[in-house]
């Protein structure tokens, strides 16, 4: 029963990634959807330690930024102008967690504001908009998978547990909903919902799509689980004391799909994140002003973007982290439940 | 030859199913192509009225159905509210288009999976299959959104490809065989974002699968017979492991119009994807449920190739499905 090693520390990675999203308005300086019109697509800031004469400071400091001489977009450092990264420094209000009300942020800067990932269009913070947009895609992938695991969990077990037409009907539409292409089939169910709607009614509305389209495979796996499980000895002594159906899925055949869902939770939450990225990159998803990491992507549509203003680009790569962790997760897991699957099966054998 | 017909019969259920059910989503659609009209002043209410009842969008669900069953068998697949057409020549010129970039894409994937994920099982656990392992997994984390547009940054900046579109703005001028060149230059990006993107999967259900079979005592005794090495890896080992290949081959086959979709987007490749996108966004039912079920064909018709080719290289599925 040994776990892959790895298993641990990513989760933990995972946690603290998590955590950090999770109280993005802390770790934002910023408000996301506060514009700053006189500067918009400012290039990164660097962070330095040691000024232009060579004294190297504890505190780490930026230089503002100013328009180089005779050029058109071009920023360069100015050096005259260092200003100091306060930690725990207030700023705009924000709710922790959702509800508690603060205004201590984890850095910020006393009399002007630092970019440490650059600006948009307007001007936004592009660092406290991907942390906030990562509440946006991460809850949007936790809560599809959620949604998809519940059905696919239900679905499997009624088709597994009573047989018969019900699981020849339920089988034949996952199926179906198999071998519709999911990406496709997501943007048609989209299509047909209404595209105009407020940001919080389009995030409920893309996990429920999100969530309800890919409920077929794990239904299957489940079912599988439950068909074997269904025979084992100490189900069929637990129904020979006269335990009644709903007891038996819920004390005894249920607990078993468990590493099942878990595993498919790992392989679906990246995929949903993802999707949500899609959808929302394609101006499908969760609409402006609101951020998400796929809005964030979009203005690399434009070419303009694309030549002048590559940091647009960096919280790509802000986003492989959590993916990279999703996935060591998802492949220990699988590895783990094939070692189970064997330990079982060689068990099976001896008696 | 039962197989055959059966597998057949179950592709067709699918597909009809899908397409009541693609059917049944357009229902959940509030309002139609033609709400938008009625904002517009210039155009009377008798014209919108007059449309509707042309197109038909106010009739029953099963009717609107029968009707474009109707239009499937006569080759149109329903009307384009949008162009103005039917649907079936505007998807199969696009069609085309995803099929030019997609096929060229999966081929290459597999010419440089196949070796590599050999060389690699070949040396399993030394320190080249190692790196390559590491390899592939750094491809795999990176959001396919990400790694386009990372492809689409480092061209813009770098100018070496073109980042757009399928042809340059000459190309009808062009002699045929430079046409060809445009083309293939075209092509450069959203080929090597596909077959990167494909790649890190390919490689390792390859090196997995013949991971497993190079295990084989039959391979240990083939090398007492002092069989060539290549000859012992392609020739004896490859077609042992080709079982999970074969499926993972039909995968791709099935993909080939439905994968690409979000490149097609990001490199503005005249694809698949763009139309569907627009059609989604212009309501446009009929190019959505089209486009749908086109890549649905496609994802059914690689799953029963990769069948029947399993049928055909493995005896033991043969004599499983003579017994049953």
């Amino acid at each position: 029963m040994k776990l892959h090693r790895n298993f641990t520390k990513w989760l933990v990675v995972l946690g603290v990634l998590h955590a950090i999203v999770i109280c993005a308005g802390f770790f934002a300086p910023y408000d996301p959807v506060e514009q700053d019109r006189q500067s918009p697509y400012l290039p990164p800031m660097r962070l330095h330690l040691l000024d232009a004469r060579g004294h190297f400071h504890l505190r780490p400091f930026v230089y503002s930024l100013r328009l180089r001489e005779g050029s058109f977009g071009q920023f360069e450092e100015d050096a005259a102008k260092p200003q100091s990264v306060r930690f725990f420094q207030r700023g705009a209000r924000y709710r922790l967690l959702g509800f508690l009300p603060c205004r201590r942020h984890f850095f910020g800067s006393e009399n002007s504001r630092i970019y440490l990932l650059g600006t948009d269009a307007y001007g936004r913070d592009q660092l406290s908009r991907f942390l906030f947009g990562g509440q946006v895609s991460l809850l949007a992938g936790l809560l599809g998978a959620g949604i998809t695991l519940l059905i696919g969990a239900g679905v499997g077990a009624v088709a597994g547990f009573y047989g018969g037409w019900r699981d020849s009907l339920l089988m034949r539409l996952a199926e179906l909903f198999l071998a519709l292409p999911w990406l496709y089939l997501l943007f048609a169910l989209r299509a047909f919902l209404p595209l105009a709607v407020s940001p919080l009614s389009a995030f409920f509305l893309i996990i429920a799509v999100i969530g309800a389209v890919g409920w077929a495979r794990p239904a299957r796996l489940v079912r599988g689980v439950v068909l074997s499980a269904k025979e084992r000895d100490f189900i069929r002594a637990a129904r020979g004391f006269g335990a009644t159906n709903g007891y038996l899925l819920r004390r005894h055949i249920l607990p078993e799909t468990s590493s099942v869902l878990l595993t498919q939770a790992a392989i679906l939450i990246p995929q949903y994140v993802l999707a949500e990225m899609s959808l929302s990159f394609l101006g499908l998803g969760v609409p402006e002003p609101a951020p998400s990491w796929g809005s964030l992507l979009s203005s690399l549509q434009q070419y303009s973007v694309l030549v002048s203003y590559w940091w647009m680009y960096l919280p790509a790569l802000f986003m492989v982290p959590f993916f990279l962790g999703y996935l060591v997760l998802a492949s220990s897991l699988q590895d783990h439940g094939e070692a189970y699957k064997i330990e079982r099966s060689s068990l099976g054998s001896l008696t | 030859m039962r197989y055959l017909l059966r597998r057949l019969g179950h592709g067709l259920f699918l597909l009809v199913g899908a397409s009541i059910l693609a059917f049944l989503f357009t229902t959940l659609a509030p309002g139609t192509y033609f709400d938008e009209m009625r904002l517009n002043p210039q155009i009377a209410p008798e014209t919108v009225a007059a449309l509707r009842a042309q197109y038909g969008v106010d009739r029953p669900l099963p009717i609107r159905y029968a009707s474009w069953l109707n239009s499937v068998f006569h080759g149109e697949m329903g009307f384009s509210f949008a162009y103005n057409s039917p649907v079936a020549p505007l998807l199969l010129v696009r069609a085309r288009n995803t099929l030019l970039l997609t096929i060229t894409a999966t081929v290459l994937a597999w010419a440089i999976a196949l070796p590599l994920g050999v060389w690699s099982a070949e040396r399993l656990g030394r320190l080249p299959d190692r790196l390559l392992s590491w390899l592939t997994a750094a491809v795999m984390v990176i959001p396919d959104l990400a790694l386009a547009l990372g492809l689409l940054v480092f061209t813009v900046r770098s100018g070496w490809f073109p980042t757009g579109g399928m042809a340059s703005v000459d190309f009808e001028t062009l002699s045929p065989l430079n046409k060809l060149r445009d083309l293939a230059w075209h092509m450069i990006l959203p080929v090597t974002a596909l077959v990167l993107l494909s790649l890190p999967l390919l490689v390792r259900h390859v090196r997995v699968a013949m991971a497993n079979v190079l295990k084989a005592p039959f391979l240990l005794a083939a090398q007492g017979h002092g069989i060539p090495r290549s000859t012992l890896l392609y020739r004896y080992a490859l077609p042992a492991a080709a079982n999970p290949l074969i499926s993972l081959f039909g995968f791709s086959i099935g993909v080939l119009l439905s994968g690409s979709l979000l490149i097609e987007v990001v490199m503005s490749w005249p694809g698949l994807g763009p139309l569907l996108l627009e059609a989604i966004l212009a309501r446009d039912p009929y190019v959505v449920v089209g486009g749908m079920l086109l890549s649905t064909l496609f994802l059914i018709g690689g799953n029963l190739l990769a069948d029947l080719f399993l049928y055909w290289a493995d005896p033991r599925i043969r004599t499983e499905s003579v017994e049953r």
